[in-house]
């Protein structure tokens, strides 16, 4: 093999040092099912939808740097039934009812669930009591439909500079909280502009007064697969980068 | 509540006592906690202001850690702990009966205010449970006449400083000493002999003695400092003493693996040998500050280790020139946990240093080059720390000439359950579970758990293993059980713990240990089919293959294990039709019962099966 060079799923790939596994691909256009991963961002590595098999061994291809003889297995089927279960678990811990939902179709999740051949969410719901906050003029917080992917965190964080979100509790526990006295969203810095409001995956934030004007049936998802689409936008950003 | 002037003087005195510095958060929080018996919103808004985060940074820190709680808890705030060896105590009738003493129910506060009683992870007293604690601080052997005394106590609201001393008392147990317990240790002797020796040669006889991490993963200490010594490859021009960046020693004694309590024996009898330890691994890795980790529920430590340091300080063995060896400046510092096992885990154990959540960090890299703040950082075991002092004293041979190829020199062992003398043991590497059955006087044992939750449960036929990493690896739990014991309870309390303690980072652990405790539970309460046993077996490998840490990686351990060894004991309690929903039809009538007031017969329904 070639230095700087893996390969994935037996295709050789070259790579460039600090490149992740993630990275790595979507360049050379081979999609890793992920949903916490965006390029925009730091890398983070918890929903474990990318995990993927190096010489053996289990790692998250959006954290794990790429090295020379890495032997990549991605698209297996023993992967991709994992996949399927993490995303099962990712419906049953919230609350996803994609018919009543305004993401449907544009929402990662339920794209990625397709994608897998996920029939059903297999496991029993946990229904969690979980809150609406509809307090903010232009930007509402559903958390029955967040699945704790820190997109929001990071990208207010690190874009916005505004610290609007974070996570609180501990294992099922866990939950996203808000940044201000009430804890509301509506005495929080987040204005409707701000990239955190933008880059939820799913329905759990969401832009007030513009449901619906994509119909159902000509929105992202209804004409492409979600590694598509994924591909497409992350490779244009990958290339804006490096030119 | 809104914070009053006397309040806001206590927080800013709490904020200045620990130089207003946002790393020292969960200690800040934790004189919150013990000053307010709860975290208010309010003092969390004061404190996220004067420490420069965001809220949702101190909120969030405040939600993780069991110790830290949002409600007020009770002046006298006492938990019980739910380790299976404290179960096998009876645990649970003690806390029945002091929750009937005290008139509170547990998960409660009582009415008045005086009096919380909960449940809490393993105290590390299992050789002497049931045990608890009170504001943080041990109970041992609690005993009904202990509670009654306990509860009149209450009652009388005496001050806590008044409470007898003996129902704190905490006795070592050590039963069978080897290189390690032996004593007679003189400290700063193994510092001295580092100087003779020199750096290179120093760190020559630690890897003669093959010494490996003590805390259950086994990486080899000569080789970790070596790298930590190295620093990152950006950095690794730096000679030894003109480094830019700075090392970090820190001692992991976040001894949270159910039925472990060696570390508090050695902390508590031997902390200057630790501490000596942590100084040599500062000398040669070129480190000047050091913390030691200590876990919330050892707060009885935390005074006399503090004492320790002093005399350290006073006698040359801490601070600066060291031994009066000009530029070898090195202290340590004590950081209390609050109630996270996965602060174990050495970059959870770093996050909660530096005042976060304890959540395992993406690897690499390697709290090894980037650690403490981003800084070369050796974590090490406080066993390992007590051997490496043991082996720059006495040198790499003396350690190696005993124990396995691959395992060398001894391991202390905290034995605990169905034995007549429970404690502690240290054994050469390569000892057989039989011998240490044997010894610890373990009446009809059918198995013993090696390496607590996250090890193995080893049974009857698989006696003449050994404790080694070749063969059974242990961070030093060790519990023995007779045949009166229930495997289902085995597996069932430890699948609870799991869940109890994910941290909630990644979705397999975060929402798998609750999968694996429901369908477990489903099965122990008579309801589970052959298809929720397939489940349980799916889900336990899934979460072991597929999560973020060690965690998560070892929390199907308990079901796999036991199922592999006792595949009819979970069999018999199994259903024998296809399916059975693990929906409660009955239940979920709960909420449309209590907005009809009704609770008459026919507002119930019956479920076949």
């Amino acid at each position: 093999m070639k230095p700087n060079t893996i390969t994935i799923d037996g295709k050789e790939i070259p790579f460039r040092e600090g490149q992740t596994i993630m990275q790595v691909a979507t360049e050379a256009g081979v999609y890793i099912p992920h949903l916490c991963h965006n390029p925009e961002f730091t890398p983070h590595g918890s929903c474990k939808l990318c995990n993927v098999q190096v010489n053996g061994r289990t790692v998250s291809a959006c954290t794990f740097p790429a090295a020379d003889s890495q032997q990549v297995l991605n698209d297996t089927q023993e992967l991709n039934e994992d996949r399927r279960t993490i995303t099962q678990m990712l419906f049953v811990e919230g609350n996803h009812f994609c018919p009543g939902c305004e993401k449907s179709g544009n929402c990662q999740l339920q794209a990625v669930g397709y994608s897998l051949n996920m029939l059903d969410t297999h496991f029993p719901h946990f229904f969690p009591q979980r809150n609406v906050d509809a307090s903010h003029p232009d930007v509402m917080l559903d958390l029955d439909r967040c699945i704790l992917c820190e997109l929001c965190v990071r990208a207010s964080r690190d874009v916005d500079g505004k610290n609007v979100f974070g996570i609180s509790g501990r294992g099922i526990g866990a939950r996203l909280v808000v940044n201000s006295p009430s804890g509301k969203l509506v005495d929080s810095a987040l204005s409707v502009d701000d990239k955190a409001a933008q880059v939820c995956p799913v329905g759990a934030i969401l832009v007030k007064r513009c449901g619906f004007e994509v119909p159902i049936g000509q929105r992202v998802y209804d004409g492409h697969s979600v590694g598509e689409v994924a591909l497409a936008k992350e490779r244009a950003l990958a290339e804006a980068e490096h030119g | 509540m809104s914070l009053s002037d006397t309040d806001l003087e206590i927080l800013q005195g709490i904020v200045a006592r620990h130089g207003g510095a946002a790393t020292e958060l969960v200690q800040i929080l934790r004189e919150v906690q013990d000053r307010f018996r709860h975290i208010p919103r309010d003092a969390m808004q004061w404190l996220a202001e004067a420490l420069h985060v965001p809220l949702t940074r101190v909120q969030g820190v405040t939600e993780f850690y069991s110790f830290f709680s949002t409600e007020p808890r009770g002046c006298y705030d006492l938990r019980v702990s739910d380790s299976i060896t404290d179960h096998m105590l009876g645990s649970r009738e003690i806390a029945a009966y002091l929750s009937e003493k005290l008139g509170v129910a547990p998960g409660q506060t009582r009415a008045d205010g005086v009096v919380s009683l909960d449940f809490t992870s393993c105290t590390g007293l299992c050789d002497q449970g049931p045990a608890g604690l009170v504001n943080g601080l041990a109970l041992s052997q609690l005993t009904r006449e202990r509670i009654d005394r306990i509860a009149e106590l209450v009652h009388a609201e005496t001050p806590l400083e008044s409470w007898p001393a003996d129902l704190f008392e905490v006795a070592d147990n050590v039963r069978k000493p080897g290189l390690l317990l032996q004593g007679g240790f003189v400290w700063g002797s193994a510092i001295q002999k580092v100087f003779e020796r020199g750096k290179e040669e120093s760190f020559g006889e630690l890897e003669i003695s093959g010494l490996r991490g003590r805390g259950g993963a086994g990486f080899n200490t000569a080789w970790k400092w070596r790298f930590c010594y190295e620093g990152p490859e950006e950095d690794s021009f730096c000679p030894v003493d003109k480094r830019k960046v700075e090392r970090i020693v820190i001692c992991n004694a976040d001894e949270g693996e159910p039925g472990t309590f060696k570390d508090r024996v050695l902390l508590g009898s031997h902390a200057h040998q630790v501490f000596e330890g942590m100084t040599v691994c500062a000398a040669l890795v070129g480190a000047r500050q050091g913390f030691l980790y200590l876990r919330g529920e050892y707060l009885h430590l935390h005074k006399p280790l503090l004492e320790v340091l002093e005399q350290r300080r006073q006698t040359g063995l801490l601070g600066q020139n060291i031994l009066g060896r000009e530029g070898f400046d090195f202290d340590i510092k004590i950081h209390l946990g609050a109630g996270a096992y996965i602060c174990g885990e050495e970059s959870a154990l770093i996050e909660s240093l530096e005042g976060k959540r304890g959540v395992p960090r993406n690897r690499p890299p390697y709290p090894v080059t980037h650690g403490y703040l981003g800084q070369p950082t050796v974590v090490n075991n406080v066993e390992t720390f007590a051997a490496a002092a043991a082996i720059a004293l006495h040198g790499g041979e003396w350690w190696a000439s005993i124990g396995t190829e691959k395992s060398r020199g001894t391991k202390i062992l905290s034995i605990s359950g169905d034995c007549d003398r429970p404690g502690i043991y240290e054994y050469p590497f390569g000892t057989t579970l039989r011998e240490i059955l044997a010894d610890c006087g373990a009446c009809n044992p059918f198995g013993v758990q090696v390496g607590g939750p996250s090890g193995t449960f080893v049974g009857t036929g698989e006696f003449d293993r050994r404790i080694a990493f070749e063969d059974l690896p242990t961070g030093g739990s060790f519990i023995v059980f007779d045949e009166s014991r229930s495997i289902l309870d085995i597996s069932r309390n430890f699948t609870h713990f799991f869940a109890h303690e994910s941290c909630g980072f990644c979705t397999p652990c975060r929402v798998g240990t609750s999968l694996l405790r429901n369908t477990l539970d489903k099965i122990y309460s008579g309801h589970g089919t052959p298809y929720d046993l397939a489940e349980l077996i799916r889900v336990a490998k899934l979460i072991k293959g597929s999560s973020h840490c060690g965690l998560g990686q070892t929390a199907g351990n308990p079901v796999l294990t036991t199922l592999e060894r006792f595949p009819e004991l979970y069999e018999k309690l199994l259903k024998h039709i296809e399916f059975e929903p693990g929906f409660d039809l009955d239940g979920a009538l709960a909420v449309a019962r209590e907005m009809a007031g009704r609770d008459d017969a026919h507002a119930h329904l019956a479920q076949e099966g």
